[in-house]
């Protein structure tokens, strides 16, 4: 165990806890791998699969119930001590100091790690520099925005060299510039110290730069190797197919994701619809989805892979009747995903109107002077950083919060002063997905139907509806469910009075990919039904399924168009909405920098 | 007209219908969490029986000295009708003054009786005859008691040797007969008690809704501010009648302390009084963030509200500028109505007054906290 190359050497370990509901469930389940020293090396895989218990485990904080574990040639189990000496782990939240400042903070972990002063002015400048967190030593961290506050924890994590670096989901809710910048940190830090990674991630962008990657789902690996060795499983699987003439991208793709006995996967990308095919169903048999477009084979990609190996591992019966229910509430109220496609020009007026909204916060401009309509049966995207003010302007959308000044129409009406019953109309699903953690399901949705003003039979019906359309267990406690399940409670809860406009703020935060599927294709139906969707989202390959998006960056709208219309404005090299985001941000910072300057 | 009046109806029960759901949600959300359920009503349960049994002025086994230097048939009489009453319990018997001063000290006894050589001598004769009570002053309450017992005892003792004094006091005291402190503060605790528990619990109720998000999602809801206010005061208000007919259980049937008011009147006042509590709690709700906040803002708010209630010291003892400030807390008017009903049996019009200030600071509080829900700037 002790080859200098292997930093950390697992073998049939397993850790079992207590389900929320009183069963025992393996966390991790006969697990044995071996990371490379001084290699990057990347864990996938969805929420639950595994990923932070294992890496608790190697930082010595859990103790393992069976196998063994090495990590830099020690037993963690016998000695953690000496191997939290060594090593250092960044969890998912960082624990920063929010009342102590920048420097504050880097003082604190640097005394907690015992790093010697005459070392720490050299390694402070480097962090710094490195996070370009200079300018902001004297700011509280609870001041600073949601991706410096993550890069201060990297900086933090990182006072002292160590020997192995443990990162659980260091870009999770990080906007796209934050993530490229942590990014180039770790980048950096693997050629000056030759140091071994290990990192956790949902994206799998993040996962192509690594050297090793392991796909983890329900406790145990699924595979594992090179990035180009697990894309060569979906070799020939991938195609693109062309949106269909004068419809959204989401169409077709609704149309293919509604075939799971045949495609694997479907999203909207680039105006297109990329997708990949189950491997024992050949090119012929997809002959009718495709009939009205054109399909060009394509290069696999790392994400197909993983979207390969989740589905093949599914639990097969669930997804069954998830793909019924998904069918049967098109048929229900919506109609199939094709007909009635109200185009643009027999909308009927805006529903949503907004005149240069301003919100200030003391003398912080949290938006600044806003305008956009959202027209009926739209998918209206809103995207950018933390902090950039899309929960702001979408708190006074829903009459959560006074504007400071501007002009806003929900629905013909300013819901803050508006009357009660306006509210009526919409539905609205929270960052958190707010419910009563002790109360069970149909409690929950019994609740909300009542203060939606539902009675009687049409209550009961309602109920009914949608634990069906969401596959939910009626009985369960609803603060024990699992993210996923939560999500699609919270989204229950919001369309049980069938609103005509529905709110989402960050509902796939958190979710894997196969809910967050999904999740889109019933957004999808929904509008096909002539529902409004406003949303907000940090996915920004999401806006693909948008009708329009606007970019906010530091509270002001950069960007509002089609998602085509923002790809274009964001120039030739901007391929997908991740680099069209930044490339507009940048713009516009510069842009600001200029001014200044020139000022 | 008639088609208005249906509307109208229909709109109202479907107000209700609305009101009600959130009604029931905070009641489920209540007792299905099992902490909560203990929380509610064992603390109410415990604090009643401490209060009855720990809480007391009255004096029993007074601890004293004697210093008999008459040492006659007289004094030996005197000391055993002391004795007789059960209340004072002889520790010692010095042979000089000089010895009581270090028992006091150190609060062997809390009083001393020195009888005079020429006691009996000075009886005989037709003489006053003074006998010397010392009393550890440190405990004002106590020692003022004992020496008034006292005092009775040798009055009585002198008018059984046939002078009898010009003036004599005959004591009657009204709705309670023995002067039992018991029977003053208990049912002050129907009031008390009940009101720190619904004073914490309505500050919780929109703070931790507040902080688990949830609180936004009932704000888009059509539910209106009133609705949102009723749903979640009728809980609150139903656990603090809840907790008072438990305190008044324990004082009618345990401690066996009689009820001399009507039933109806009383749940009325309480209804009253809880309300305003609510109110105040509700309001601490509506400003907190976080509930450790509420947490905060109530604990900060009961000591005062309690010193301030005259359940332990009279509120006409108070400087001016207290009593004043005392017309703004609901529990000096809830315990002072509580008492007045229980033990004198008063009726509605004795007790009306005190229904004045509890009801103004339930109108002011309640919408306050409303207004407050939405208002209060993230």
């Amino acid at each position: 165990m002790s080859e200098p190359d292997i930093t950390v050497a697992i073998e049939g370990l397993r850790k079992r806890f207590d389900a929320p509901d009183g069963k025992p469930f393996d966390a991790i389940d006969d697990i044995s791998l071996t990371v490379r020293a001084g290699e990057l090396t990347a864990f996938v895989g969805p929420d639950g699969a595994g990923k932070t218990t294992l890496m608790r485990m190697m930082a010595g904080l859990l103790r393992p119930d069976e196998g063994s574990l090495n990590v830099l040639g020690i037993d963690v189990r016998a000695d953690p001590q000496s191997v939290q000496n060594r090593i250092s782990y960044m969890p998912q939240r960082f624990g920063l100091y929010e009342d102590l400042s920048v420097q504050e903070n880097l003082d604190l972990y640097a005394d907690l790690h015992g790093v010697p002063q005459e070392v720490r002015r050299e390694r402070f400048g480097r962090m710094l520099e490195m996070t370009d967190m200079a300018r902001f030593t004297d700011r509280p961290a609870g001041k600073l925005s949601g991706g410096m506050k993550q890069k201060l924890g990297l900086a933090c994590t990182l006072v002292r060299s160590p020997d192995l670096l443990l990162l659980d989901e260091p870009s999770v809710g990080v906007d796209p510039l934050s993530r490229r910048d942590l990014w180039k940190i770790i980048d950096q830090l693997i050629a000056d110290e030759q140091l071994s990674v290990i990192v956790s991630t949902a994206y799998m962008d993040e996962a192509e730069r690594c050297g090793q990657i392991f796909v983890f789902h329900h406790g145990r690996i699924l595979a594992d190797g090179p990035p180009d060795a697990l894309r060569k499983r979906a070799e020939g699987l991938g195609y693109v197919a062309d949106a269909l003439p004068d419809r959204p991208a989401r169409v077709l793709q609704a149309r293919l994701i509604d075939a799971p006995d045949r495609i694997i996967d479907a999203v909207p990308k680039g105006g297109d619809v990329h997708f990949i095919r189950r491997p024992q169903c050949d090119e012929a048999a997809l002959a009718d989805l495709l009939s009205d477009t054109r399909v060009q084979p394509r290069d696999a990609e790392l994400e197909d892979a993983f979207m390969l190996l989740l589905r093949e591992h599914e639990n097969e019966p669930a997804q069954a009747a998830d793909d019924a229910n998904t069918n049967k509430e098109d048929g229900d109220r919506y109609g199939t995903a094709e007909t009635a496609s109200p185009s643009a020009g027999e909308r009927d007026g805006p529903v949503i109107v907004v005149r240069d909204l301003v919100r200030k916060f003391g003398d912080f401009t949290a938006v600044a002077s806003t305008s956009f309509d959202v027209q009926r049966g739209e998918i209206f995207g809103l995207l950018g950083p933390n902090g950039a003010g899309k929960t702001t302007t979408f708190r006074m959308l829903c009459g959560l919060l006074p504007a400071t000044s501007g002009h806003l129409e929900v629905a013909g009406v300013d819901l803050r002063t508006a009357r009660a019953k306006a509210r009526a109309r919409i539905g609205y699903v929270s960052q958190k997905f707010a419910l009563y953690g002790n109360l069970s399901v149909r409690e929950n949705l019994e609740f909300f139907a009542g203060a939606y003003g539902l009675r009687g039979e049409r209550k009961r019906e309602r109920v009914k509806a949608v634990i069906a359309q969401f596959d939910l267990d009626a009985s369960a406690q609803s603060g024990i469910l699992p993210v996923g399940y939560k999500q699609r409670l919270a989204m229950a809860a919001g369309l049980l009075h069938e609103p005509d406009i529905l709110f989402l703020d960050e509902p796939t935060s958190g979710i894997d990919p196969l809910a967050r599927r999904a999740f889109w294709r019933t957004i999808t139906s929904l509008a096909q039904g002539g529902v409004t969707i406003i949303i907000t989202t940090h996915f920004m390959e999401e806006a693909e399924y948008c009708d329009r998006i606007a970019i906010q960056d530091a509270g002001e709208l950069l960007a509002l168009g089609t998602p085509a219309e923002v790809r274009e404005q964001a120039g030739d090299d901007a391929s997908d909405m991740n680099e069209a985001f930044i490339a507009i941000v940048e713009q516009n910072r510069a842009r600001q920098t200029n001014e200044k300057v020139a000022a | 007209m008639r088609v208005a009046g249906l509307t109208l109806g229909a709109d109202f029960i479907a107000w209700l219908a609305q009101t009600f759901a959130l009604v029931r949600k905070e009641i489920l959300a209540l007792v299905k969490d099992p902490a909560n359920r203990t929380i509610l009503f064992a603390p109410a349960l415990m604090q009643a029986l401490l209060f009855g049994y720990g809480a007391t002025y009255d004096l029993t086994h007074v601890p004293y000295a004697v210093v008999d230097q008459s040492r006659s048939a007289a004094s030996t009489e005197l000391l055993a009708r002391l004795d007789g009453t059960g209340v004072f319990r002889r520790e010692a018997a010095l042979a000089s003054n000089a010895q009581i001063g270090d028992l006091i000290d150190s609060g062997k006894v809390l009083l001393a009786i020195s009888i005079p050589s020429d006691f009996e001598h000075r009886l005989t004769v037709g003489d006053t005859a003074p006998i010397q009570i010392i009393l550890d002053g440190r405990n004002s309450s106590t020692a003022g008691a004992a020496a008034g017992q006292i005092g009775a005892i040798v009055a009585d003792y002198g008018r059984s040797l046939g002078g009898s004094p010009p003036i004599t006091v005959e004591r009657r005291a009204w709705y309670n007969p023995n002067l039992e402190s018991r029977w003053t503060l208990m049912p002050a605790m129907i009031a008390a008690l009940s009101f720190l528990q619904t004073l914490l619990l309505s500050a919780l109720s929109v703070a931790r809704e507040r902080e688990q998000g949830t609180f936004d999602q009932l704000l888009v809801t059509p539910l209106g501010l009133m609705q949102i206010l009723i749903g979640k005061a009728i809980p609150s208000i139903l656990v603090g009648l809840i907790q008072s007919t438990i305190i008044l259980l324990i004082i009618r049937f345990w401690f066996e302390i009689p009820m001399n008011g009507s039933y109806w009147l009383l749940y009325l006042g309480l209804v009253t009084f809880t309300a305003a509590g609510v109110g105040i709690g509700m309001s601490i709700s509506a400003l907190s963030l976080t509930m450790q906040q509420a947490m905060l803002y109530t604990f900060l708010l009961v000591m005062p509200l309690m010193l301030l209630s005259g359940m332990l010291t009279p509120v006409r003892n108070m400087p001016q500028i207290l009593q004043l400030i005392t017309y703004v807390n609901p529990l000096r008017f809830g315990i002072d109505m509580v008492r007045r009903i229980y033990l004198e049996g008063a009726v509605f019009a004795d007790v009306a007054l005190d229904f004045v200030p509890m009801l103004v600071v339930a109108a002011i509080t309640l919408p306050l906290a409303a207004w407050l829900f939405r208002n209060r700037l993230a």
